[in-house]
């Protein structure tokens, strides 16, 4: 703010009165419908010269009698009424040149501040409400990380539920696989087993201690 | 397609002499067309002085002095009584 403040004040002009007066109530949505955007205001309004006197006067004048033709045309003018007494002067008359001195002097000398105050005034609040622009832009891109944010955790929670089930699936392999082998293992060693026989068994034992006999003869024989 | 507008909705100013009377005789003298030739009047100094982003002292000043101008003259009857000179 302090940049715009700067900026504004190298660009005013100096002694000039301005004074910003609230322009009378538009009817914004006089009808139904509303198509086009409402024009901006000019700048600055029609010329008037010392106050009372519009420019086009002077400027229609001009051509007859130059510069100098709408003063003398006052001057003239003047003399006319006081001569023929259409003015009088009276008391009012004084008190009505007293009135406009001090009206003119304090326009002159204190104008360009009012001036600079109700710009300045106007200027903040036109900073104000472009500022409310940038809260739109701040809530915008709030609510965009908020959905983003929600996308990226429904995705997670789409990869897990997939993974969970998939990994059901190989687990369940695994088990069938795991119970197979097991199953196979016991049931080929109970074979096996049944499959001793009574005889097969004493022939074992007795090659077994013969085994074991010979085993004793030839260490006892090594020692 | 007329080049200019309608004699009767021309301003009085733009009116050429020769054509006053006619101007005269087709104005809208009915309520409603004099309080529209007000309101026009009304819109046209108000957009023009007024309601402008800067406008400033002399849109309202014009205003006061035609007013005191105007009322100078209503009370012109009371105010010959402090004439100077009786013959002028």
């Amino acid at each position: 703010y302090q940049k715009l403040q700067k900026e504004r004040k190298v660009t005013r002009k100096k002694k000039t009165f301005f004074f910003f007066i609230s322009p009378s109530p538009r009817l914004f949505h006089a009808s139904q419908q509303c198509p086009a955007p409402v024009p901006r205001l000019p700048e600055t309004g029609g010329k008037v010269r010392h106050g009372i006197i519009p420019e086009e006067f002077f400027q229609y004048l001009y051509p007859v009698t130059g510069v100098t033709g709408p003063y003398v045309l006052g001057l003239g003018l003047m003399t006319m009424l006081l001569s023929k007494e259409y003015y009088i002067i009276n008391s009012e008359t004084m008190s009505a040149l007293g009135t406009l001195a001090v009206i003119v002097y304090v326009i002159k000398k204190y104008g360009h501040k009012v001036t600079e105050f109700i710009d300045e005034s106007n200027d903040k609040e036109q900073w104000r409400v472009d500022g409310r622009k940038c809260i739109f832009d701040a809530k915008r891109n709030n609510v965009a990380m908020i959905l983003e944010s929600n996308m990226r955790e429904r995705q997670l929670m789409v990869f897990n539920e997939v993974k969970r089930r998939l990994d059901y699936h190989v687990e369940l392999e695994k088990l069938k696989r795991h119970l197979e082998q097991e199953h196979l293992i016991k049931w080929v060693e109970s074979n096996v087993i049944k499959s001793i026989t009574p005889q097969q068994e004493k022939e074992s034992i007795s090659s077994c201690i013969m085994q074991l006999k010979s085993l004793a003869q030839r260490s006892r024989a090594a020692v | 397609m007329a080049n200019k507008p309608v004699l009767a909705e021309q301003r009085l100013l733009d009116v050429k002499l020769g054509d006053l009377p006619p101007w005269f005789a087709k104005a809208d003298y009915t309520p409603k067309g004099v309080l529209g030739a007000f309101r026009r009047g009304y819109q046209r100094y108000f957009n023009k002085y007024i309601n402008v982003k800067r406008g400033g002292l002399p849109g309202i000043s014009m205003i006061l002095t035609a007013y005191v101008v105007v009322s100078y003259y209503f009370v012109y009857d009371n105010t010959k009584h402090d004439m100077w000179r009786k013959h002028h």
